[in-house]
């Protein structure tokens, strides 16, 4: 983190230290309500997306399961389940993280706070009502922009307060310096409103015509995640990685390269969901060009990240936030290269329309960002609650059954994909698509255990979350919960 | 990177540059082009695409809010043909040619999708024509495709007591699938329109830009 040095710390380092205390403590209070509003509201969300995705997932090897209920068909419970986790966790999980960080970063409290109350109860508010609507069938048939057209406005107006707020704080920000973490948010807070409204005109409010709505939907759909979920995401691996373990990040310079090379090729990247599409050539090849130049940011921001941590391997493996960030943060890079691997026209070819693109999009958004989204709200309810964590069991139920159950996920859609892919694309052996259907049982069985497990660590979480909630503050809150204290570590706990 | 003017900037170019080209560039490129008006066919003396009809659009409808989507695509792709022969969705019978942009002018909602757990449905109409078995499909997948995953959708239809004449579009359901005796299984409106809506799925015209089809 940035530090200015002020006269007075050059006389006395310990007054310096209390200061910056009292300073930072000051900063987190005026964060604590609109975190725990956000944060709170994604816990509940991420239970219910969770309820929708395993019903979804059964139905997929047992389609009789609640067959005649029409409001939990296929088709809307899937649906129910993306959006909530998009837009009920996933969301609120980034933007509680990104005030509290973005206030952290730029030394300076959280303004007029009480918009932001209003907007997030509208924003939950919005999606509670828009969840309903899908189920009842007045979903908007475009991927990922399903909440029906009641809603979106709504959504919109109170998504775009919280962004305009955040750019207000990072301009009220103190100090010569602003931290690599600060430009991600930034950008992320900026891009989101402006993908939002265009993609909800285009697609919703005045449809374009013919082919050009699937272009606006992929350019709109990818970039959720490439501009929105992943600079938060990669913000918060910046902002934790070196703070928790002390030591500065690896490289300043790559970090600049990274961040301007994924504003720059991320945005193109989304037509490679059209790869062969009735669209333009020119289009899809600029789609692959760009998939595959994400190579130079992902690499360069996994040096910073990965190097960082090399020889301190030990501290991660104890420290709650570490596991789960360092977690994320490898498999960002794992998901990133898979995914520009995966928009060559060889390789595409093979997985394009099949359950490995399925497995891919789980890999960057649970196995990256919600990992490191759990791994940050463990540093953060601590400082904003000052109490402890009550349970190092229950983190360790959360951690082994997400980190394990989303493995089994993306390793059965991943080979159960594949072999799908190349059945689909040997007419002469497998002329009954059928016969490529029933094959894909057995994998998409394998992903609803998967399923559960991820499940159970979702309980423990909240039931950890509910906890340190409500468990009254001792004296002895000292120490912060690790998995095992080792006698030498030593932890700053600002 | 302390200048927040210049940081700011640049993240507005960055997108601004992507949805230019992307979204903007190709709809100015397309409406230029006239790829986004039907033109007349000489030889089938009507306007191809066609309009869709208005059963279609409300089975359309249909098709939207049950997500048929999501487990089906319509695009019949040209990207991998084999050397010397057809792509292998023609090859799979998805369709006669690949489809190009014209083709979805008409569609209102464009049903791209991005997935095939399900076979692709560009052409339906012309694979399987008979409504009957789209009725028995739909009610349950499984009384025509053994094994299939495919949700049922019992609730397109309508479980009745037979008073007086049989309906004529009663389901032909026997053995297991049979309603009890003095009942009888008609479609809804709904199921109704979304089997009109399948059987409009058909690229059954050439156009000038597109490969020609295969018989």
């Amino acid at each position: 983190m940035s530090s200015a040095p002020s006269l007075g710390a050059a006389i006395d380092p310990r007054t310096k230290m209390s200061q910056e205390r009292a300073e930072l403590h000051q900063i987190d209070e005026s964060t604590r309500v609109l975190a725990l509003i956000f944060l709170g509201t994604s816990a509940v969300w991420l239970l219910v997306g969770t309820i929708f995705a395993l019903i979804a997932s059964w139905k997929m090897h047992n389609p009789e399961l609640l067959a005649t209920q029409e409001w939990l068909t296929f088709g809307r419970v899937r649906t129910a389940h993306l959006n909530t986790v998009i837009y009920g966790w996933a969301t609120n999980a980034g933007i509680g993280v990104s005030f509290w960080l973005m206030a952290r970063l730029s030394r300076t409290v959280l303004r007029h706070a009480g918009i932001l109350y209003v907007s997030g109860a509208a924003w939950n508010l919005a999606v509670i009502v828009g969840t309903f609507g899908i189920l009842r069938g007045d979903g908007q048939p475009v991927e990922w922009l399903e909440f029906p057209r009641y809603v979106t406005p709504l959504l919109f107006v109170s998504y775009a307060l919280i962004g305009v707020w955040g750019i207000i704080t990072f301009r009220f920000r103190r100090g010569e310096h602003t931290y690599v973490s600060q430009w991600y948010l930034l950008a992320a807070l900026f891009w989101f409103p402006w993908l939002y409204s265009i993609a909800q005109i285009m697609l919703v409010f005045a449809p374009t015509v013919g082919v050009i709505q699937a272009l606006t939907n992929w350019w709109f759909a990818h970039n959720v995640l490439g501009l929105w979920f992943t600079p938060i995401g990669i913000a918060a691996s910046y902002y934790f990685i070196p703070k928790v373990l002390g030591k500065p990040i690896h490289s300043y310079h790559l970090s600049v390269v990274g961040f301007w090379a994924l504003a720059f090729f991320y945005n193109w990247a989304g037509v490679h969901h059209l790869i062969g599409g009735p669209i333009p050539v020119w289009v899809q090849s600029a789609g692959i060009v760009a998939s595959l130049m994400m190579v130079i940011p992902v690499i360069v921001t996994a040096i910073n990240h990965h190097f960082t941590v090399i020889g301190s391997f030990q501290q991660v493996w104890n420290s709650p936030t570490l596991r789960f960030v360092v977690f994320g943060a490898m498999n960002y890079s794992l998901a990133s290269l898979l995914g520009s691997a995966m928009a060559l026209r060889s390789v595409n070819s093979v997985t394009h329309f099949t359950h490995f693109t399925v497995g891919h999009a789980h890999h960057g958004m649970y196995a990256f960002f919600t990992m490191v989204m759990f791994g940050s709200i463990y540093y953060m309810l601590p400082r904003l609650l000052r109490k402890e964590w009550p349970s190092a069991f229950l983190i360790n139920v959360h951690f082994w059954g997400t980190a394990a159950g989303i493995t089994v996920y993306v390793v059965a859609l991943s080979v159960g994909g594949w072999i799908q892919g190349m059945q689909m694309n040997d007419v002469k052996n497998y002329p009954d698509f059928l016969q490529i259907m029933v094959a894909t049982k057995p994998w998409l069985f394998a992903r609803t255990i998967g399923g559960f497990m991820i499940a159970v660590g979702h309980i423990a979480f909240v039931a950890s979350f509910v906890w340190i909630l409500v468990k009254k503050r001792t004296d002895d809150e000292g120490s912060p919960t690790l998995f095992n204290t080792p006698p030498t570590l030593s932890l700053k706990t600002p | 990177m302390n200048n927040g003017p210049l940081l700011f900037l640049g993240i507005f170019f960055t997108i601004a540059f992507s949805w230019s080209g992307i979204v903007l560039t190709n709809l100015v490129q397309q409406t230029e082009a006239g790829a986004t008006q039907p033109i007349y066919d000489k030889e089938l003396e009507k306007i191809v695409p066609a309009p869709m009809t208005g059963d279609a659009r409300q089975g359309q409808a249909v098709y939207a809010d049950l997500g048929c989507i999501y487990c089906h695509s319509q695009q019949v792709r040209n990207s991998l043909a084999r050397e010397g022969g057809p792509s292998v969705d023609v090859e799979r019978n998805y369709g006669r040619r690949p489809n190009v942009a014209r083709d979805y002018i008409q569609d209102g909602r464009v049903f791209l999708g991005t997935m095939r757990t399900g076979p692709d449905l560009r052409n339906i109409g012309q694979r399987q024509p008979s409504v009957d078995w789209h009725m028995l499909h739909l009610y349950n997948p499984l009384i025509t495709s053994k094994d299939s995953i495919m949700p049922p959708f019992p609730f397109l239809f309508e479980e009745r007591e037979i008073v007086g004449e049989p309906s004529p579009k009663a389901l032909r359901l026997t053995g297991e699938w049979a309603p009890p005796a003095g009942y009888e299984v008609v479609p809804t409106a709904r199921a109704e329109a979304l089997v009109a809506y399948l059987l409009s799925l058909r690229t059954d015209y050439d156009l000038p830009e597109a490969p020609k089809s295969v018989e």
